[in-house]
């Protein structure tokens, strides 16, 4: 229905400026995990279906604006989870195009390609081209960097970024903060952001006020979900502890092909669907390989997230949707 | 007789001698070979080196296969040695000519770890 989305988007953000936790929502389908974390399941996240045609309306309110991140497109993975990921890309690609309000950029939060080759990355140039947001934002998967340290990556996406592609930029009074956590990895650790990164970003927001919002984006989790799969960074808690003060603060990633979404205090974390292939949920198969299922599903568990951000509101709104909607 | 037994004889000296060479031969080459003949495999499935620790004497040629739909590496903690990138069922070997304890991993995916003990 036309107003399907915008009563979401309002849901939502009165949900997280009630107290900052959206406690129906979390009910709804909260699980704890094995370390004592609570984390929301795929399956209880409000699913908006139908882009609303007058969403378009609102847009003139203020410094409204929407901007969508897409995830793990993998270009050059070939296996039967999803034999041509070329073309779930490029079905994600028309749904942003379709929305009638074109966001204002579009954020890839990593794992481009399959293996860093110049093939690969031509092919996601390609498609992305074919986007209505020309300008996109882009975080390296550890899938980007194989090889060669992640210099092919930096050449193509990384230019003007600072050590291994992190970076920082203001759009319409938000703070964008692009982080790297998948370069030089230490064998039996998690996600890595490295001290260097750390003081780029503490000083980054130095002298900003608290009431600008935040909105951070890597590949890995910023948070831990699954450590047994190494599903988080391992320095994270120092990134975080920089923006305590700050009132509004969304986390978004990628790497675990699927949605999760965890509140805790001032801190939105969301995890966002693949573009590809989606992966198990924690501890429910023997790896976090990529899973298998009937053709007829696989538009189910692959997506985009559009993200809104409204003046009036303290926080972002996040929808995901799956790509066979 | 004489004559036929000398040439018995000079047509059983080379076949002696070649016997000779052939079992003297055989455990020499044996010897000499046994460093590069000893292989052992470790297989990469689900996100696992297995095994996890796997023994071998030196001179073992050790070979990676990956059989997962992602590619991972094998990478030595104290960089003794690197496999490039190993997408769906590609190798990577590397022969042991020193002993002791050689620790590796995965760059992509760093909380897969192993051991070769060399000894």
């Amino acid at each position: 229905m036309p107003d399907k989305k915008q009563d979401l988007i309002d849901q939502k953000l009165q949900d997280l400026n009630n107290d900052g936790v959206d406690r129906r929502g979390f009910l709804k389908c909260m699980a704890w995990a094995g370390t004592g974390l609570v984390w929301t399941l795929s399956g209880g996240i409000p699913v908006s279906r139908a882009f609303a045609k007058d969403y378009g309306k609102n847009a003139g309110k203020g410094a409204d604006f929407s901007f969508v991140q897409i995830s793990d497109s993998h270009i050059g993975f070939n296996k039967p989870a999803n034999p041509d990921v070329t073309a779930t890309l490029q079905t994600a690609i028309n749904k942003i195009n379709a929305m009638p309000q074109s966001p204002d950029f579009i954020i890839h939060t990593g794992d481009l390609s399959q293996l860093s080759k110049p093939s690969e990355f031509d092919t996601l140039d390609q498609v992305l081209k074919g986007a209505s947001a020309k300008q996109i934002f882009f975080v390296p998967g550890e899938h980007d960097m194989l090889s060669d340290n992640g210099a092919q990556y930096l050449e193509r996406y990384g230019k003007g970024t600072k050590g291994t592609g992190w970076y920082s930029f203001d759009h319409k009074g938000v703070h964008f903060v692009g982080l790297v956590n998948v370069a030089n990895l230490k064998a039996g650790g998690m996600g890595s952001l490295g001290q260097e990164q750390l003081e780029w970003f503490e000083d980054d927001l130095k002298g900003r006020s608290a009431s600008t919002p935040i909105v951070l984006f890597a590949h890995i989790p910023l948070w831990t979900i699954y450590p047994e799969w190494g599903w988080g960074t391992d320095d994270s808690e120092q990134a975080l502890s920089y923006v305590k003060r700050f009132g509004s603060v969304t986390v978004l990633n990628g790497h675990i092909h699927q949605i999760m979404q965890k509140i805790e205090g001032k801190v939105s974390f969301h995890t966002a669907m693949s573009t590809a292939f989606p992966q198990p949920a924690p501890g429910t198969a023997p790896s976090a390989g990529p899973m298998k299922v009937p053709a007829e599903q696989l538009q189910q568990v692959l997506g985009i997230t559009d993200v809104n951000y409204v003046v009036s509101g303290r926080s972002l709104a996040i929808v995901d949707s799956p790509l066979g909607a | 007789m004489t004559k036929k037994n000398a040439w018995v004889a000079g047509l059983a000296t080379p076949v002696v001698i070649a016997m000779l060479l052939l079992f003297a031969g055989s455990p020499s080459v044996t010897a000499s070979n046994q460093p590069s003949a000893a292989n052992a495999a470790v297989k990469i499935d689900n996100f696992v080196f297995g095994p996890q620790t796997l023994t071998v004497p030196v001179g073992t040629t050790v070979t990676w296969t990956n059989s997962d739909d992602i590619p991972h590496t094998s990478v030595s903690t104290e960089g003794v040695f690197k496999s490039k990138v190993l997408d769906t069922d590609e190798k990577f070997s590397y022969t042991f000519t020193k002993a002791g304890s050689y620790p590796y991993y995965c760059t992509i995916h760093p909380k897969m770890t192993g051991t070769v003990v060399v000894q």
